[in-house]
C-alpha cells in the first residue's frame, strides 16, 4: 500500500499545485519521485508529529492541501490533540495518513501498533475515517479525500498486501461497497482484514453457508442506509477489523444497530481485545493470537448461523 | 494594501484605551486572565498600529500579514485590539462571553473578523504559523507571520519542534514573540520550569533571537519591521513585560491571572489609566 500511496501523491502533486507532502522523518527514498515532481512542496518534519500536524493545518488554512504520513500511533495518538484543535475545530482539509495500520508493524511491538487509531479519530467532529482495503483503494480514497473540503484520517498497511481490485475503483466517501451477495449472513469488513473476510465468506460457502460482504472502507461517516438494509435483511451481522473492539467500526455498528432498531440480528464483532500484546510475532501470528483469521470468522459466524452458543 | 498603521497615531493613547476595555471585558463577563491580558497590549498595539499590513476591510485577503495570538488565553487583548482597529464594531465587544455569542474566553475559528486562528491550549500556534510561512513561500507571496507566545507557554514541547524546524527552512518570515511576564498561571516561570535563559535557547534553535522592553511600543515596532521572508533565519522577540502591566494594584500579582476586578477596582483602574 505505501508504494501506491507513494506513487498517487507524486501523480497528484504533479497535477495540482495546491498539494504538499509532509513526512515523518519517514519513507526512505519512498518520495524520491515526489520530491522531483514536487521539490517545493515535500517537506521532512522530523520526529516532532505535533509539529507536523500544526504545520498542516497552517497550511491548509493558507489555502493548501497538505497530506500528513508517518507510522500510525505517531500521526494519532502522539498528536491528538493538534489533530483535534488545529485541523478538526478549524475544519481544514488535511488529509492525515497513518502507515502500518493496526498490526501492520506487528514485529515491532505494541509502540508501533495501532488498535485504537480509528476509535480516537472518529469521535473527533469534522473528521472522516477510512480505512483502504488495498492498494487501489489506497488510491482511490486519496483522490476522495482530496475531493473532500474537510479533514480526512486515513488508515493503511504496510506493503505486500493482497488486491481485492485489479484497477483504482470508483469509491465515495461514506458509501460502502457491496463485494459479494449472500442470504445466511453479513460480513462487513474494513481495511487490511477485507481479503481475510472475503476469504472466510468463500469457506462459509464450502460448509453451506451464504455470506456476503460489505466493504465498508469509510467508518465514519457510516453507510447508514447501506446498514439499515443489511440490519432488515440478515440475522447475522458480523464486523471485522485489525483493531480494538472498543470503538472501531464494530463498535460504530453495534452503536447505529442500538440507535435504530430493535433488529433481529445477531451482531458478531471480530477485532483485538483489551489488552497490548506481550509476546514477539509478526502481523500474521498477532492476528491468530486476537482471533482475526478466516478460520476464527467461520467459526463464529456458523455458530450464530446454527443459532448455537456464542463463544 | 492600506495597512492599520497610522504614522500619527497616538499609540500610548491606544494602548491605555485597550487596557481600559479588557479591564471592563472582565469584570463584565466575570472572566479570568486579566493580567495576561494587560501584559501584551503593547505589543498587540505595536502589531496592529505599526507593523502588520492587514487591511481591515479585507481581513481575507491572501497577501496580508498574518498575527496569531498563541496565547488565547488573551482573547480579549486581541478582540479589543480588532475592534479597535477597525475590523468589527466596538459594539461587538459587549458579547464577548454571551451566552449565544461568538467570541468566547478562547478565539474560536472565524469567530471573528481578523482572528488567523482558534487557540486556547498552549503550544499550537507557533506551528500554526509555520505552516502559514510555509504556504506563503510555496505560494510565493511575501507576507509575514507572527505569532505571541506567553513564557508558560514555552513549557510545551509542541513550541519546540517548532522552534527547531523553522530554522532548518529558514523561515524568515516568521516571527515568535514571547509575552515574558515572568508568571505562569500558578507560579514564578523560572520556578516551575527552568526557563531562564531563554534568549539562549531561542539563539540556540537557530533563530534571530532579540530581547527587549515588551512596553516600549516603538522599540517593537522597530524589531518586527525588521522581519522580512528574505532574511536567513527566523526572529524571535523575547519581550520582557510585567504581567498585569498599566494597573497598579494589578502588575506583578498573580492572584490577577484569575482575579475578576470589582467595579471599585475597574473604576480605579480607568483613573490611573487615565480614562473616564
Amino acid at each position: 500500500m505505501r508504494n501506491a500511496f507513494a506513487d498517487e501523491i507524486t501523480k497528484l502533486a504533479g497535477a495540482r499545485d495546491d498539494v504538499v507532502f509532509l513526512s515523518g522523518d519517514i519513507g526512505n527514498k519512498l518520495f524520491d519521485k515526489y520530491k522531483a515532481v514536487a521539490p517545493t512542496r515535500f517537506f521532512n518534519c522530523g520526529v516532532a508529529e505535533a509539529n507536523m500536524i500544526s504545520m498542516a493545518g497552517g497550511l491548509a488554512l493558507s489555502g493548501l492541501r497538505p497530506i500528513a504520513y508517518t507510522i500510525t500511533p505517531f500521526i494519532t495518538t502522539r498528536c491528538l490533540e493538534q489533530i483535534r484543535n488545529d485541523v478538526c475545530y478549524h475544519n481544514v482539509p488535511v488529509v492525515i495518513v497513518g502507515v502500518g495500520s493496526g498490526l501492520g508493524y506487528a514485529s515491532l511491538g505494541p509502540t508501533h501498533h495501532s488498535c485504537e487509531d480509528i476509535s480516537l479519530l472518529r469521535s473527533l467532529p469534522n473528521m472522516n475515517v477510512v480505512c483502504p482495503a488495498d492498494a487501489w483503494e489506497v488510491r482511490a480514497l486519496l483522490n476522495a479525500a482530496l475531493d473532500q473540503d474537510k479533514p480526512t484520517y486515513m488508515r493503511i498497511g504496510k506493503k505486500g498486501e493482497p488486491q481485492i481490485h485489479a484497477s483504482t475503483p470508483k469509491l465515495t466517501i461514506g458509501k460502502a461497497e457491496r463485494l459479494r451477495d449472500g442470504t445466511d449472513a453479513c460480513l462487513i469488513g474494513t481495511g487490511v482484514l477485507l481479503p481475510t473476510v472475503l476469504d472466510a465468506a468463500y469457506k462459509l460457502k464450502d460448509i453451506g453457508i451464504s455470506a456476503a460482504v460489505v466493504n465498508m472502507h469509510t467508518v465514519k461517516p457510516l453507510d447508514t442506509a447501506l446498514l439499515a438494509d443489511v440490519f432488515a435483511t440478515f440475522k447475522v451481522v458480523a464486523t471485522v477489523e485489525e483493531h480494538s473492539l472498543i470503538g472501531g467500526l464494530g463498535s460504530a455498528v453495534a452503536e447505529w444497530a442500538a440507535d435504530n432498531g430493535p433488529f433481529k440480528a445477531q451482531i458478531c464483532r471480530f477485532g483485538t481485545r483489551d489488552e497490548f500484546m506481550h509476546e514477539t510475532g509478526n502481523t500474521k501470528y498477532a492476528r491468530a493470537l486476537f482471533g482475526l483469521t478466516a478460520e476464527d470468522i467461520v467459526a463464529r459466524v456458523r455458530r450464530a448461523v446454527e443459532g448455537g452458543p456464542r463463544a | 494594501m492600506t495597512a492599520v498603521s497610522r504614522t500619527n497615531a497616538d499609540l500610548p493613547r491606544i494602548a491605555a484605551t485597550l487596557r481600559g476595555e479588557v479591564v471592563q471585558m472582565s469584570h463584565r463577563a466575570k472572566t479570568p486572565h486579566l493580567a495576561s491580558c494587560l501584559s501584551c497590549i503593547d505589543i498587540l498595539t505595536a502589531a496592529y498600529w505599526g507593523v502588520l499590513r492587514i487591511d481591515p476591510a479585507r481581513p481575507k485577503d491572501v497577501t496580508r500579514d498574518r498575527f496569531i495570538l498563541s496565547k488565547g488565553h488573551a482573547a480579549t487583548a486581541l478582540y479589543a485590539t480588532l475592534a479597535h482597529a477597525g475590523f468589527f464594531p466596538r459594539a461587538d465587544l459587549d458579547s464577548y462571553n454571551v451566552a449565544g455569542g461568538h467570541l468566547a474566553e478562547h478565539p474560536g475559528p472565524d469567530c471573528a473578523p481578523g482572528v488567523e486562528a482558534a487557540t486556547g491550549s498552549l503550544g499550537h500556534g507557533l506551528g500554526l504559523g509555520i505552516g502559514m510561512a510555509l504556504a506563503a513561500r510555496i505560494q510565493a507571496r511575501d507576507y509575514r507571520v507572527f505569532a505571541l507566545l506567553s513564557d508558560g507557554e514555552c513549557n510545551e514541547g509542541s513550541v519546540w519542534e517548532g522552534a527547531m524546524f523553522a530554522p532548518a527552512q529558514k523561515l524568515g518570515g516568521l516571527c515568535a514573540i514571547v509575552d515574558f511576564n515572568k508568571w505562569q498561571a500558578t507560579g514564578r516561570s523560572q520556578e516551575v520550569m527552568h526557563l531562564d535563559p531563554l534568549i539562549d535557547k531561542w539563539r540556540a534553535f537557530g533563530w534571530q533571537a532579540v530581547e527587549t522592553d515588551g512596553h516600549d511600543v516603538e522599540g517593537l515596532i522597530k524589531l518586527m519591521s525588521g522581519v522580512k521572508p528574505s532574511n536567513e533565519r527566523p526572529t524571535a522577540i523575547v519581550a520582557h513585560t510585567v504581567k498585569g502591566k498599566g494597573v497598579s494594584f494589578m502588575e506583578d500579582d498573580n492572584n490577577w491571572h484569575y482575579r475578576i476586578p470589582t467595579e471599585d477596582e475597574v473604576a480605579k483602574a480607568f483613573a490611573e489609566l487615565g480614562l473616564s
